[in-house]
């Protein structure tokens, strides 16, 4: 693991990686946070990321989103390195994104909430805004329509279009932060989460929405999770963080027999038992 | 529940009781007794103190809160015999003042407590028999508020408008009877003048005036509300009363929906509009000044709606945009401008301002990037006195002229000076902004504010170039308050760095605030009264500050949402207040029912 490697040869296009990290590793003040932590995501493909509370798994998803910027290593999208972008740019370069604790635009109505995810796919200046223009009125319906879409799509009914995004039920509010980033149309999708605080009920149409938005809009994912069951369902691949390096990468099967998983889920009795 | 409805009482009492003796102590019921409100009867002193036992009285009656969120009315007697406690209690204070100061000299230790105060409250020749008086009258007032709450509504609200209607028609007088004597010039076989005679009377209502209107508004409500009534008794059923209270908190909690304009909101519109065209003729003089002195603050609070409303960005030196916009009118368009004078017209010179101000908001928006909610307003703050202390200072002095300002700065052509004209510039561009303001909130733009204002990570993790947001926010605030300095310099025809001081910022704040942060109509409606009240009605000049503070400090206890409130801001501000009810507003979502927080009932 510590040896020094030879960067790997092609680009991660060709490997069939829509986002390679390599070596990624971020260190606050004295604390390594993420280790040298390589992983890749291959087209159309859900991945998820495990690990025990504070194996640094939010923190290597917000270097993927921008909002924290490595420490050292490199983070390619489509082939191009994404390290340095602000947020806002990877988000336009198709990335986005969904939070632990649900961070919504409280105050905002639902549809409007949709709406400010598509932001980063219009494109009408603001003076055309101030003056109203055809285009940009005409822009704008075709983004409440997308956003309504996109609401039909995750399953919030259709009365709560104008209601507060605060005031819907826990598990919509979920449903109604993956409709946000969707409407950023991006290429690669990273739910923190998604099925935390929920019923069984709402737990599985959360699964089965994950699957519909890869297998029908062709979204590759990446999941933070914590629910094995979701886990094991949904996932081509998992990767496990533990002390923010990587302890294991497999398929799911791999993963489950793993005597390091399960070791450093349930602790070193568990294995010799 | 009696009991602590008793206590409730009690408590209202004495701070009723300690805000009539401050009142009254401070000079403000002697200062504002010779404005009549019925002439020869009641004076506004009068009126203050009666307000003071009739919000007692009500708020004495109000219903109980019972834990968190959930309130329940009182019973007839109880809510009779709180408010008769509060109201005696308040008024037994003021009673106990009026002994006091007849039978000791007050006014060696209160400058107020003169005999002017003693006047005002004395109604009987006698100490003791005016206190008794006092008391009385403070109870039965206070006793006729609460029974509000006993009637219905249909009969409590033309009760509460006809008494609200003659103070406002009373309060009023300066600006009514003077449009009425100008219609009656302009058109005299009407009879405007009789009408004007029929109301006023030394500055005050004519008892008979006041008898009519207190009787003809309750008529004309009640026939309003039948008239609806049967419009809809027409279109379905009758809805219950309690549908009715249901609907309203239903629209008022859900953000805005798309409407299409009715026919009669068309007409009302027109009339609004053939009002502004025709308003300076039937205003006058005077009254066109005011306006135009209101519509400066109007540009002004526009613009910081949009930077502190719509992005969320507290700015303190909002004052500095107002005086470069002066600035740069007076040093392009005057011919005594020290050092640089190409003369321009006021409208060749429009641009420059503009694109100065856009400058001017991009130099406050790039060091405050980074800064957020309190340190963000200090910052600003600073940067607004670092504007005026510019002006003011020798090294720009032989640009702009130092202490001495810039004078003769020429009026826009071919417009001049007169009030009467300068009308139409101000408020054509008032409309202008407003309609650039709306235009703008509901855009894309709009929305990234909004997004910004809610969670500035969250937004920037989606998408929004946060950055360029807070720039875009600042330059379009700026381009608005360098208008309102525009015209302000032309209106006046002079600039000099002591206009420029904080106080335009607070201002300007306090119109946004008062009027519904994020709201456009409301910092019309804030700007009227902050700005154009006080030019009115001269009595409130010397108390201006001490009255703008409790302004906002009771609005902020009562309507934190502003007079005219943006839905969104007014939800927001509500139902933090029951952040506890979450599951009871969740629960109410997943049924689909409207989610009605008892607070927004209140």
């Amino acid at each position: 693991m510590t040896q020094t490697q030879a960067p790997p040869e092609g680009t991660a296009t060709e490997r069939g990686h829509i986002l390679e990290a390599r070596k990624v590793t971020k260190v606050f003040g004295g604390l390594v946070a993420n280790r040298d932590v390589d992983f890749a995501i291959p087209y159309r493909s859900i991945v998820s990321l495990i690990g025990p509370n504070g194996a640094g798994k939010t923190t290597f998803f917000n270097q993927l989103t921008g909002i924290f910027q490595p420490t050292s290593g490199e983070i390619e999208f489509e082939g191009r390195s994404i390290v340095g972008l602000p947020a806002h740019r990877i988000v336009e370069r198709g990335i986005g994104r969904t939070f632990q604790n649900i961070r919504l635009f409280g105050d905002m109505s639902v549809i409007g909430n949709v709406m400010v995810g598509h932001h980063v796919r219009m494109s009408s200046p603001w003076w055309a805004s101030l003056l109203r223009l055809p285009a940009t009125r005409a822009e704008e319906a075709a983004t409440r329509q997308r956003a309504k879409e996109l609401l039909e799509l995750v399953r919030l009914p259709r009365r709560y279009e104008e209601e507060w995004a605060k005031n819907l039920p826990y598990g919509d509010q979920r449903r109604l932060e993956i409709a946000r980033a969707l409407a950023s149309e991006p290429k690669l999708l990273l739910l923190d989460e998604p099925t935390a605080g929920m019923n069984p009920g709402e737990t599985a149409n959360t699964t089965k929405l994950i699957s519909r938005l890869r297998d029908e809009l062709g979204i590759s994912i990446l999941l933070i999770e914590h629910d094995m069951k979701v886990v094991m369902g949904i996932s081509e691949r998992i990767t496990v963080l533990d002390y923010g390096q990587k302890l294991a990468e497999g398929s799911p099967q791999e993963i489950r027999t793993n005597p390091q998983v399960i070791e450093a889920y349930l602790g070193r009795q568990a294995t010799t038992e | 529940m009696v009991a602590s409805a008793l206590r409730r009482a009690v408590t209202i009492g004495l701070v009723a009781g300690a805000a009539a003796l401050y009142v009254g102590l401070v000079g403000l019921v002697e200062a504002f007794q010779p404005r009549n409100i019925v002439t020869g009867y009641l004076g506004l002193g009068t009126v203050m103190l009666g307000i003071i036992a009739f919000v007692a009285g009500y708020r004495a009656g109000a219903p109980m809160r019972v834990g968190r969120g959930a309130v329940a009315p009182l019973g007839a007697g109880p809510i009779l015999a709180a408010s008769l406690l509060a109201g005696a209690i308040a008024g037994a204070m003021l009673g106990a003042l009026v002994v006091v100061m007849d039978a000791v000299n007050l006014q060696v230790m209160l400058v107020s407590a003169s005999a002017g105060l003693k006047d005002a409250l004395m109604f009987t020749d006698d100490a003791i028999s005016s206190a008794l008086v006092l008391v009385g009258l403070s109870a039965a007032i206070a006793v006729v508020a609460a029974a509000l709450h006993l009637l219905p509504e249909r009969i409590r609200r033309p009760i509460t408008w006809s008494l609200v209607t003659v103070l406002l028609i009373s309060m009023l007088e300066p600006i009514v009877r003077v449009m009425l004597v100008q219609l009656d010039a302009q058109w005299s076989f009407l009879p405007f003048g009789e009408l004007a005679n029929f109301l006023y009377l030394r500055g005050g209502l004519t008892l008979t005036a006041t008898i009519v209107l207190l009787v003809l508004v309750p008529i004309v409500i009640v026939g309003w509300a039948n008239r609806d009534r049967l419009r809809q008794r027409r279109e379905r059923r009758e809805p219950r009363d309690d549908e009715l209270i249901e609907d309203i908190a239903d629209t008022t909690t859900r953000p805005r929906e798309r409407r299409r304009l009715t026919t009669s909101q068309m007409i009302w519109w027109g009339l609004f509009g053939l009002f502004l065209v025709t308003a300076p003729f039937i205003l006058g003089v005077r009254l066109s000044e005011v306006i135009g002195t209101v519509g400066l603050f109007v540009l002004l609070g526009l613009g910081l709606n949009i930077v502190v409303g719509y992005a969320g960005l507290l700015d303190l030196g909002y004052v500095a945009f107002f005086a470069v916009g002066s600035y740069v009118t007076a040093v392009l368009t005057s011919p005594a401008s020290p050092a640089f004078a190409p003369e321009l017209s006021f409208w060749a010179a429009l641009p420059f301002v503009m694109v100065a101000a856009a400058l001017i908001g991009l130099m406050v928006g790039f060091p405050v990037l980074r800064l957020r909610g309190d340190y963000l307003a200090i910052v600003t703050l600073g940067l607004g006195e670092i504007a005026r202390i510019l002006f003011l200072s020798d090294w720009l002095a032989p640009w702009v002229g130092g202490a001495q300002g810039i004078l003769r700065i020429p009026p826009p052509e071919p417009i001049g000076r007169d009030p009467q004209q300068l009308y139409y510039p101000i408020v054509l561009f008032c409309i202008l902004a407003a309609i650039a303001a709306w235009s703008l909130a509901n855009s894309r733009v709009g929305r990234a504010w909004n997004a910004m204002r809610e969670d500035e990570e969250v937004a920037e993790a989606t998408g929004i170039n946060t950055t360029k947001y807070k720039l875009l926010a600042f330059a379009t605030g700026a381009a608005f308050g360098c208008i309102g300095g525009a015209f302000f310099a032309v209106k006046i025809g002079s600039v000099f760095p002591h206009s420029f001081d904080i106080e335009v910022s607070i201002n300007a704040l306090a119109i946004v605030i008062l009027g519904g942060i994020g709201s456009i109509p409301g910092v019309i409606l804030g700007a009227a009264v902050l700005v154009g009240l006080p030019e009115l009605l001269r009595e409130f000049a010397e108390y201006r500050l001490l009255i703008y503070g409790a302004l906002l400090v009771a609005m902020m206890i009562l309507r934190p949402e502003g007079l005219i409130p943006n839905r969104q801001r007014q939800a927001e501000l509500r139902e933090s207040e029951d952040d506890d009810d979450q599951y009871a507003s969740d629960a109410g979502a997943e049924t689909g029912e409207p989610v009605i927080t008892t607070g927004a009932a209140g």
